[in-house]
């Protein structure tokens, strides 16, 4: 098991017109080892693209990644002791189950007594024995899922990579898949990196996760830290569901107290957060709740409720969420599923003032 | 709206009928004359689609008055061997223009396709004199040196098509798996590609056993001449036809490739459109 680090990894790609894409810029990121790391961002942001660079099948452009202490950028894929789960599995479709599990082992020149033990060790581990003689068509997506799986830990490498591996089960499957990951990951106590677009996927599986955007790294953290400490207005609307309410406003002093004004609400910023605003006064400011932090009120509160138009009622179960209207602002509330509320009525919803974002208009960057 | 059985046969079962009787009139033809005697040939009352004195005649002249086995076994070896040159130059064509992308891998395969469309008819010229200074004239290896020149062509076409139908993903899994580039292209591609493989193989067997041109203008020897122009040149005496030993000889020379077809016919369709099923 091994640390992976990335310093100052890019990728540029010569696009049909010959013009120059740059995928991945200025990647920074030491990996530990037995971390479970996600990259997450929406498609095109070049998290797969660097997935791909640490697995060795894309060149570096620029920059330097180690496993270990071992410079890898001139190793060929085979040699970098990693193993690699695919979107679309990749599991070779004229070879049996057994065989797709023995093939690396084989390719390694294992002794046959070995690669059949660790075959069938690996089988054992995800349920899969009893298909070691299947083919690939054979099997469920669920179970080609496992193989595939089951094709990387055979070998025992130094680091895992997945690349989206759970984008072609279906949601039920998904969950049961994502635990599954979970434990193996704990039990065989390996780095893994693993890619998805789907930020559920990354806030309950990793350790850390990378959010990416345009090729840049916007911010490596805890997930929770991602989900309350976001340090952009990018971050902000990806990490959650559903996402982040925007609202354009102005911030405004009156009474030595610090308020954010917007077309429907009017909220007060909490002291001790206060302070860090001075410059921004009078100036606009992008103004983030999230559904979450938006609760029902049954009187108003100065600098804390707003009045709501509700516009859509869509009961989750375990929480109902409210399309509404404030001003000429629409947001969605997440409230307890016994509020009672009727479409069309005009209701006041209170806002968790420690919780909301203020994001600079111009970059974007949370203020607080 | 279930068709009334004669909608169907009208849709269906007649316009297969007469193509099966516009494929196969040939063949019967061949057969019918094959086994006529030459007077009943050329007797313009009897009615021609019915053979009246059937007879092998026909069959003993062509076997023992004329060298046919060793003429089957000349266009045997010359197809097998220039399909086998080619298969294996194809693969490896198409693979690297498919899969290795280097700069001009794009024109390359254009390129090729380009050599495919050249005419025999122009080109058998120069081939000549390039035969003449290896000084192969008149031997079956320079058959087996021109017929790859245009299998190759539509063989790597037909193979790029097919690779370009195989996931890259399994190839970088294999890769990453700790296999060479050969190692991936001989475990993986090869037998994922065996369809296509089949298909290229029939089609490029097909054509060298059926080429003429080449043949005819390469080689003048009885002895080495391939089936169709040892039967053309020497059942055509002057003028005169021996249209029932030829006949035979045609019947005979279409077994081969028909057999090879009949048992392949699902990988060449499946080959031809590419389908790998996962």
């Amino acid at each position: 098991m091994a640390q992976v680090t990335l310093e100052n990894v890019s990728k540029h790609f010569v696009s049909k017109r010959s013009t120059e894409v740059v995928a991945v810029r200025d990647f920074n990121l030491k990996i530990e080892d037995k971390e479970f790391v996600v990259f997450v961002g929406p498609s095109g942001c070049g998290k797969t693209t660097t997935l791909r660079m640490i697995a060795g099948l894309e060149e570096i452009t620029d920059g330097k990644i180690y496993i270990g202490d071992r410079l890898i950028n001139r190793i060929p894929a085979k040699d970098r002791d990693i193993a690699m789960v695919f979107q679309n599995y990749a599991l070779y479709p004229h070879m049996t189950v057994y065989d797709n599990l023995a093939f690396s082992l084989e390719m390694r020149k294992f002794s046959k007594e070995e690669i059949n033990q660790r075959v069938r060790e690996a089988a054992d581990l995800l349920e899969i024995s009893e298909l070691l003689e299947r083919k690939p068509k054979q099997l469920s997506g669920g179970q080609r899922q496992r193989v595939a799986v089951g094709r990387t830990i055979v070998r025992k490498p130094q680091v895992f990579l997945f690349d989206e591996p759970l984008s072609n089960l279906d949601a039920k499957l998904r969950v049961q898949m994502r635990g599954e990951l979970k434990k193996l990951h704990e039990r065989l106590a390996s780095t893994i990196i693993y890619v998805t677009h789907d930020q559920v996927e990354a806030m309950t599986m990793g350790d850390r996760i990378v959010v990416m955007k345009d090729g840049l790294i916007q911010q490596v953290g805890r997930p929770l830290d991602l989900y309350f400490h976001p340090i952009n207005k990018f971050v902000a609307g990806f990490i959650g569901s559903p996402t982040m309410n925007f609202m354009e406003g102005k911030l405004l002093a009156s009474n030595q107290k610090l308020y954010v004004e917007t077309d429907g609400m009017r909220l007060r910023i909490p002291e001790e957060k206060a302070g860090r605003l001075q410059g921004y006064v009078n100036k606009k400011v992008t103004l983030g709740i999230r559904p979450q932090d938006l609760s029902k009120a049954s009187s108003p509160i100065e600098g804390e409720t707003f009045k709501a138009q509700v516009e859509i009622i869509e009961p989750i179960g375990n929480e109902i969420y409210l399309d509404v209207k404030a001003g000429r602002d629409s947001l969605i509330a997440s409230v307890d599923p016994k509020t009672k509320v009727n479409l069309h009525e005009e209701i006041l919803l209170q806002a968790s003032l420690e919780n909301i974002h203020l994001f600079n208009v111009e970059d974007e960057k949370n203020l607080l | 709206m279930r068709e009334s059985f004669w909608q169907k046969i009208l849709k269906f079962y007649l316009p297969l009928a007469l193509f099966i009787i516009f494929l196969l009139f040939p063949f019967y033809w061949m057969f019918n004359t094959s086994l006529k005697p030459m007077k009943e040939l050329y007797n313009l009352k009897l009615n021609p689609f019915y053979i009246h004195n059937p007879t092998l005649a026909n069959v003993k002249t062509l076997l023992f008055e004329t060298i046919f086995f060793r003429w089957m076994f000349n266009t045997f070896f010359v197809a097998i061997l220039s399909t086998a040159i080619s298969l294996s130059t194809s693969l490896l064509a198409a693979y690297a223009i498919q899969r290795l992308k280097f700069k001009t891998s794009g024109p390359t395969g254009l390129v090729i396709f380009f050599g495919y469309l050249i005419p025999p008819t122009i080109l058998f010229i120069p081939l000549a004199t390039i035969i003449f200074d290896l000084k192969l004239w008149d031997s079956l290896w320079s058959l087996v040196l021109v017929y790859p020149t245009f299998l190759i062509p539509f063989c790597t076409w037909l193979l790029m098509g097919y690779f370009k139908s195989i996931p890259k993903e399994m190839e970088e899994c294999a890769m990453i798996d700790g296999a060479s580039r050969l190692r991936v292209f001989w475990r993986i591609i090869i037998p994922l590609c065996l369809p296509g493989i089949f298909s290229a193989g029939i089609f490029a067997f097909t054509l060298s056993w059926n080429e003429f041109l080449y043949a005819l203008a390469f080689i003048s020897t009885t002895e080495s001449k391939t089936a169709p122009i040892g039967l053309v040149t020497e059942l055509v005496r002057g003028d005169v036809y021996h249209w029932g030993p030829l006949m035979t000889g045609a019947l005979f020379a279409s077994v081969p490739v028909a057999l090879v077809y009949s048992f392949f016919v699902e990988h060449y369709v499946a080959g031809l459109t590419g389908a790998l099923k996962e």
